[in-house]
C-alpha cells in the first residue's frame, strides 16, 4: 500500500482524488454507491451570495464522448447552504470544499467570507470560470487583470486554503495561473469546460437554450492534459487537474503532466463509484511500479526518455 | 429510497414491432421495492455515441419471476443498442430513480391512466398496483395506428382498456382527448405519460374538468440522481429537478400554457 497523501496549501488529502464541482451535487446523491470517506475531497456545487435559478431548459446536449451544458449556476445562495447544507455536510468524513461563483467581485468576497467562517469547510475553489452565465464567471478568469483583481479581493478575506479554478478558454492558459499564484493562490483548478454548442438539424434551432454551453468529459481530456502539462511548468504552486478523467489511468497521466491531485466530474455520472476506483487504481499503479508515494510520480513524466 | 448500481441479467428482449421492444431483465437477488412512476438508468456501453446512460421507465415487475420489463422505443443509437441485446447478456443499471405517482384519495376514486407511444410503459406497473390494492383503474391508450399499440393484453389484466388510433383501425379515431369515455364517464384521478403534447392536451382537459392530474416528463438527463441539474423543469417552485423531484409532478405545479 503506498502512501496517497497529498498537501495542498495548509490542507492534507488523505488521496488525490476529488471529485469536480457541478458534477457530484453535495456528496449527499452519491451516498447510496460510494463511501465518501474514501476519496480526497469534494467540491460542491457552484455556490453563489444569492439564490439563482439557473438558465432555462434544456441545459445539456450529449456529445462524441462528452456533453454540454449550461447550468448556469443554479443554486439557493450561500446563506441557504449554511443554515440547510452544511449542518449534514459537515459530518463526511473528507475534505467538503465549496466551489464559489459569481458575477461581480463584491459578489465573490460576501460569499467567500461566509464561508470562512465555517469550521468544517478547509478550502475553497474560486470559479472564475465558469462559461454558462451573462456577466462575470468567466469574464473574471480570461483576462489577467480582473483575474488578479478578484483573486486579491478574495485572499483578504478568506483565510484558508484557496484554490482558483482557470478557463480553457483563453490563449494563453499559463498567463493567467500566475496572475493568480502572486496574487496568492494555494493552487489552481483547471479545467474548466471549454466553449461549444451544438444545433438542431431538424429544427435547425441550438440544442442548448443559451447557444453556446460548456463541453466536458473524455473528449476534452487531451485538451485538459496539455494545459496542465504546460501550467506545471509555470507555476510553483500545486496544480489540481482535471477534464475528462474516466479512470486510473486518466489520473495518473495527470499527476504525471504535474497535478498533485486531481478531480472527477462527468463521469460521476456514467459511474458514481468512479472516484472510489480511481483512488485505488491510483495505488494499484505505486505498487505495480515500485513507488513508496504519489508524491514520487508528481511532474514526473519524462520527455526526453 | 435506497439508490443501487448492479448489472442485471437480459432474460428476453421481444421485438414487438420494428421501432419498439420490451426488455426483460433479472438480478441475482430479490428486485428491491420500485415504485410506479419511477425510472433506471441505464448504461449502453460508454462508445462515443452512446456516452451518458439513457433513462428508461419502469414498465412492470414481475415478482414471481424477479423480473424487470423495460419498454423501449427505437430512436437513435443507444435505444437501438438495447434492442439488440440478447438473454445472458448484462447491463449496468441505476436504480430506482425519481418520485412516483400518488395514490387516489379514496378507493371509490376512479383512475384513469392515459399513455400515447412508448408513454404507455410506466402505466402499465401503476395500473397493476393501483389493481392490487383495490382500485378499478381504467386505461386510454393512443397510437399512431394498430401495429403501433403496445402490449394490450398486459393491460386488460388490470383493468379496461380503451384505445384511440389516428387512423380508427382500432378503438376510436383520433386523439386520447377525443375518446368518448371523457364525456360519458366520470374519473377522479387522471396519470398520463407520452409526448409532450398529447400531455399538454391531457393536462388542460383535466384543468377544465377539474379533475387531479399527474403527469410523468421525460427531460434530458445526464446523471438521474439529482447531482448535474441538467433536467430541470420550471415550476411555480422555480427549477425543480425531473430527475429527483420527477418525474411525476402534478400539473398544479406546472407552468404550461393549458
Ligand atoms: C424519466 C424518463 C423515462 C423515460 N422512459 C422511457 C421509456 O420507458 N421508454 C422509452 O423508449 N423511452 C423512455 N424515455 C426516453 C429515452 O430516455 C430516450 O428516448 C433515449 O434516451 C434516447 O436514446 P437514443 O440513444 O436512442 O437516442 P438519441 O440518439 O440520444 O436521440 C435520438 C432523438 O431522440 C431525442 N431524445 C432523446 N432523449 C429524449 C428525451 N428524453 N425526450 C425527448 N426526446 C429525446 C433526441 O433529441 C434525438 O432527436 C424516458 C426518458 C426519461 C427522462
Ligand atoms: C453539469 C456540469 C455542471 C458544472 N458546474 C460547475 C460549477 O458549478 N462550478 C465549476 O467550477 N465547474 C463546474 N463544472 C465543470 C466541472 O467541475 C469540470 O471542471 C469540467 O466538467 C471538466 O471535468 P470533466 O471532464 O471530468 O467533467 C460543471 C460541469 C458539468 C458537466
Ligand atoms: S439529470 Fe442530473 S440532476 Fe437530473
Amino acid at each position: 500500500m503506498a502512501n496517497l497523501k497529498v498537501n495542498i496549501g495548509n490542507l492534507s488529502f488523505k488521496n488525490p482524488v476529488m471529485t469536480a464541482s457541478g458534477t457530484f451535487g453535495y456528496g449527499t446523491e452519491f451516498l447510496d454507491f460510494m463511501d465518501l470517506s474514501r476519496i480526497g475531497g469534494i467540491f460542491m456545487k457552484g455556490t453563489t451570495a444569492t439564490h439563482r435559478e439557473g438558465n432555462f431548459y434544456p441545459r445539456m446536449a450529449e456529445t462524441p464522448s462528452g456533453m454540454l451544458n449550461a447550468v448556469g449556476l443554479q443554486n439557493k445562495g450561500v446563506d441557504y447552504f449554511i443554515s440547510h447544507i452544511y449542518p449534514e455536510i459537515r459530518k463526511y468524513d473528507t475534505n467538503m470544499m465549496v466551489n464559489v461563483s459569481g458575477s461581480t467581485i463584491e459578489e465573490y468576497i460576501s460569499c467567500a467570507e461566509k464561508i470562512n467562517e465555517l469550521e468544517d469547510i478547509p478550502a475553497i475553489e474560486l470559479n472564475i470560470s465558469c462559461p454558462n452565465v451573462k456577466q462575470g464567471g468567466m469574464a473574471f478568469g480570461t483576462n489577467c487583470q480582473s483575474a488578479s483583481q478578484v483573486v486579491k479581493a478574495i485572499r483578504n478575506v478568506y483565510r484558508k486554503t484557496l484554490t482558483v479554478k482557470l478557463s480553457p478558454n483563453v490563449t494563453d492558459i499559463t498567463e493567467i495561473a500566475r496572475t493568480v499564484e502572486a496574487e496568492g493562490a494555494d493552487a489552481v483548478s483547471l479545467i474548466n469546460t471549454i466553449v461549444g454548442m451544438a444545433i438542431d438539424v431538424e429544427k435547425r434551432r441550438p440544442v442548448l437554450s443559451t447557444v453556446t454551453g460548456g463541453l466536458s468529459g473524455p473528449c476534452i481530456k487531451p485538451i485538459a492534459l496539455r494545459m496542465v502539462y504546460q501550467t506545471y511548468k509555470s507555476v510553483k504552486i500545486p496544480i489540481i487537474g482535471m477534464g475528462g478523467i474516466s479512470n486510473a489511468k486518466d489520473a495518473i497521466e495527470f499527476i504525471l503532466a504535474g497535478s498533485t491531485a486531481i478531480q472527477i466530474g462527468t463521469y460521476n455520472f456514467l459511474d458514481p463509484a468512479i472516484s472510489v476506483k480511481v483512488a485505488d487504481g491510483i495505488n494499484d499503479y505505486l505498487d505495480r511500479h515500485g513507488f513508496n508515494s504519489v508524491q514520487e510520480i508528481i511532474g514526473a513524466l519524462d520527455i526526453d526518455g | 429510497m435506497k439508490k443501487y448500481a448492479s448489472d442485471w441479467k437480459v432474460t428476453e428482449n421481444v421485438r414487438l414491432h420494428p421501432n419498439y421492444c420490451l426488455l426483460k431483465l433479472s438480478l441475482d437477488t430479490t428486485i428491491p421495492e420500485m415504485l410506479p412512476g419511477q425510472f433506471v438508468q441505464i448504461r449502453v456501453d460508454g462508445s462515443p455515441t452512446t456516452f451518458l446512460r439513457r433513462p428508461i421507465s419502469i414498465n412492470y415487475v414481475d415478482r414471481n419471476k424477479n423480473e424487470l420489463w423495460l419498454l423501449i422505443q427505437l430512436v437513435g443509437d443507444g435505444t437501438k443498442k438495447l434492442s439488440e441485446l440478447k438473454p445472458q447478456q448484462t447491463v449496468n443499471l441505476l436504480y430506482p430513480l425519481g418520485n412516483s405517482f400518488s395514490l387516489p384519495e379514496t378507493k371509490h376514486d376512479k383512475p384513469l391512466l392515459i399513455g400515447g407511444g412508448v408513454g404507455v410503459a410506466p402505466m402499465l406497473y401503476l395500473g397493476s398496483l393501483l389493481k392490487s390494492r383495490g382500485y378499478l383503474p381504467t386505461f386510454l391508450l393512443g397510437a399512431r395506428s394498430e401495429k403501433d399499440l403496445l402490449l394490450p393484453e398486459e393491460f386488460e389484466k388490470y383493468g379496461h382498456v380503451f384505445i384511440t388510433t389516428e387512423d380508427g383501425k382500432s378503438g376510436e379515431k383520433g386523439f386520447v382527448t377525443h375518446h368518448s369515455t371523457l364525456r360519458e364517464n366520470r374519473y377522479d384521478f387522471i396519470y398520463t405519460c407520452g409526448p409532450n403534447p398529447m400531455m399538454h392536451a391531457v393536462a388542460a382537459y383535466a384543468k377544465q374538468a377539474g379533475i387531479p392530474c399527474e403527469v410523468s416528463l421525460e427531460n434530458l438527463m445526464a446523471c438521474g440522481i439529482g447531482a448535474c441539474l441538467c433536467c430541470v423543469e420550471n415550476t411555480t417552485e422555480g427549477h425543480i429537478c425531473v430527475c429527483t423531484e420527477g418525474p411525476v409532478i402534478n400539473i398544479e405545479k406546472l407552468k404550461w400554457q393549458i
